[in-house]
């Protein structure tokens, strides 16, 4: 993934609301106002600092913080629902702050869907009317919009559903219909604002996983905004964690769980279950380490979690796994090892050979 | 010491007058004409034909009650021998509502975008609503003469205001984030306007519409005074000879007229909703 086509390209972008916004993005380029100063000296309040992400071709990258943030302003500027104060934005390659209306609109509405908390779905429309809704206001036939919104409905499972108006339909199905319009257009990039916030956790843990399956299935790339941890791990191929307008930590959810950037993150994770998350290779200690014979040991994959090593190991009467990478042991992992990485402690501790 | 406001307005007036009387002059006869012409088509017909069309349309507009209700308060009129002054007043609210709303609702919506453009208005409407109503009808009588042309005019100040307002509150009222799914999926500024924040404002839309008429019709009947004719000549009369029985029967044609135009703008705006 890392050397897909990068669809978004957030460059050191910058949003201040306020009256006086001009004078403190001018006092925070030459000055480098921090932003308490900026909103004692100018009374202006910074929405995102700073922010620079790159979301690449199939990926799903997850922005999670708390409300107030700054990630629903940041999602926005994304697609210039938002003005940014500073900053560039570039999508598929094209500076959208330089893009006139008409062009903007193109883009919007070729290239990136956009998927709401509230859904907002137009009631006196039915389903099939709202999931076609993107198609209509770029003027596409009826039959023919018609035609894609129904097969975005039965992607979404609501095939039966669509003579139906919006205020009979469960909270969990109107998101479908949300995600069904913005999969109609057959945008490559989708902006999800804490779409399953609002929803009972069965119903939601239910759509992350169709969700998931679905954009990894047609191979779109998303934003997805969340303001819950456990949402972003099980969606997210990375995660960018947000405090106060910032981006403090962008990376896998192993590499944040493992190892965070600082105390708030730290904090954040302390919850977070390891058993999916850690693989074998990060707690592993090498071969040279290991006291014991090698050879006898049951083998493991590297990519295996501990969940499974766990399984692995409670079948065998064997008190350490050998990692086996290309027919070779690149390590082992003991019980004390894995016990460690469920804390979220990484491997290449040598203690962990006195097992 | 004594302000004289008149002092400075009956020169502004006579100015108008003196300067602008072709224009009036076309003013007053193309609202002339168009009343004439409306209410010509309404005494067309003999009134049961008309009371049928009526309730046919009460029908296709709003349904049954809606037919019952319109076919009732048009024959109580006929019955009342009071169909040709009905028909006038319904003719002169028909006209200065159409007005107003080609006034009230492209400003109401620029108001809703602009907060200065509504703090510059929201004075000026209170004044317009709050001086009592036949202050206005005379410099309209002056410029435009007896008749109903100045009733038409006054009614148009007094039927702005709720209408202008209401259209504002309704398109304040947009939930933020229809108007974002709008921008998000590429929709042109016009088809936002029409496809989401139209349907989306038609509830409060219908009360502003509501009350425009209600407002237009009270002061219909005030311009009677001015020789508007209609509905309120006849509370006029009734009043200046002291009849009971004719006010009453006028004042009830009134209320008949107010329900049946209310209903029928209702459905016509909201009966699709139900679909």
């Amino acid at each position: 993934m890392e050397n897909a086509e990068v669809l978004i390209d957030c460059q050191s972008v910058w949003k201040v609301f306020g009256d006086r916004n001009a004078e403190a993005i001018e006092a925070i380029t030459s000055q480098g106002l921090s932003k308490r100063d900026v909103l004692r000296d100018y009374g202006c309040v910074v929405g995102v600092s700073d922010a620079s992400l790159q979301v690449r071709r199939g990926e799903i990258f997850c922005i999670m913080g708390l409300s107030g943030s700054g990630k629903s302003t940041l999602i926005r500027l994304l697609n210039r629902l938002i003005e940014p104060s500073l900053g560039t934005v570039l999508v598929k390659g094209q500076d959208i702050s330089k893009m006139d209306a008409a062009a903007l609109r193109r883009t919007r509405a070729e290239h990136i869907g956009m998927v709401f908390q509230s859904v907002a779905l137009l009631p006196q429309r039915n389903v099939l009317e709202n999931a076609a809704f993107g198609l209509e206001v770029q003027g596409i036939p009826r039959d023919e919009r018609n035609r894609a919104a129904a097969a975005a409905l039965a992607k979404v499972g609501l095939s039966d559903w669509t003579k139906h108006y919006p205020s009979e339909l469960s909270g969990g199905m109107q998101q479908r219909v949300g995600l069904a319009r913005a999969l109609a257009a057959d945008p490559e990039i989708i902006l999800m604002d804490e779409p399953f916030s609002a929803l009972d956790p069965l119903i939601r843990r239910q759509l992350q996983d169709e969700f998931r399956q679905l954009t990894k299935e047609l191979g779109k790339s998303a934003v997805f905004i969340t303001h819950d941890l456990d949402e972003a791990i099980r969606i997210g191929d990375r995660i960018a964690i947000m405090k106060d307008g910032a981006l403090i930590q962008v990376g896998t959810a192993e590499d944040i769980v493992m190892d965070p950037a600082d105390q708030y993150v730290a904090d954040f994770v302390a919850g977070i279950s390891r058993l999916h998350l850690i693989k074998a290779h990060s707690v592993m200690v090498p071969v040279a380490d290991w006291d014991g014979p090698v050879d006898d040991l049951p083998r493991c994959d590297p990519e295996a979690d501990i969940d499974a090593l766990i399984a692995q190991i409670t079948e065998t009467s064997a008190d350490a796994l050998a990692v086996e990478e290309d027919g070779r042991v690149v390590g082992v992992v003991s019980v004390r090892n894995l016990l460690l990485g469920v804390r979220g402690e990484a491997g290449a501790d040598p203690i962990g050979a006195e097992a | 010491m004594r302000f004289d406001p008149g002092a400075f307005i009956a020169p502004v007036v006579d100015w108008l007058n003196a300067n602008f009387h072709p224009i009036l002059a076309v003013i007053s006869d193309v609202i002339e004409a168009v009343l004439g012409g409306i209410e010509w088509l309404f005494l067309l017909p003999p009134p049961f034909v008309l009371i049928a069309l009526v309730a046919v349309a009460g029908y296709a507009l709003g349904g049954v009650k809606t037919t019952i209700l319109a076919a009732l308060c048009l024959t109580y009129c006929w019955v009342m021998d009071l169909w040709d002054a009905s028909m006038q007043t319904i003719a002169l609210v028909l006209v200065a509502v159409t007005i107003s709303v080609g006034i009230a609702f492209p400003l109401g919506i620029y108001a809703a975008r602009h907060r200065r453009v509504e703090a510059v208005l929201r004075p000026i409407l209170d004044v317009m609503q709050t001086v009592p109503p036949w202050v206005y009808l005379i410099p309209a009588v002056i410029i435009f003469s007896l008749g109903t042309v100045p009733a038409v005019i006054a009614t148009i100040v007094y039927g702005v205001p709720p209408m202008l307002r209401l259209t504002t509150l309704a398109f304040r009222g947009v939930p933020t984030d229809l108007k974002e799914l709008g921008q998000a999926i590429g929709a042109k500024p016009r088809t936002i306007l029409f496809k989401i924040e139209l349907p989306a404002a038609t509830p409060t839309l219908v009360v502003g519409l509501n009350q425009c008429i209600l407002l237009s019709l009270a002061m219909v009947v005030l311009a009677g005074l001015v020789g508007a004719g209609g509905l309120g000549a006849e509370v006029t009369r009734g009043l200046t000879r002291m009849e009971m029985g004719l006010g009453l029967r006028a004042g009830l044609a009134i209320v008949a007229v107010a329900l049946l135009l209310d209903r029928l703008s209702r459905g016509a705006l909201q009966g699709r909703r139900k679909a």
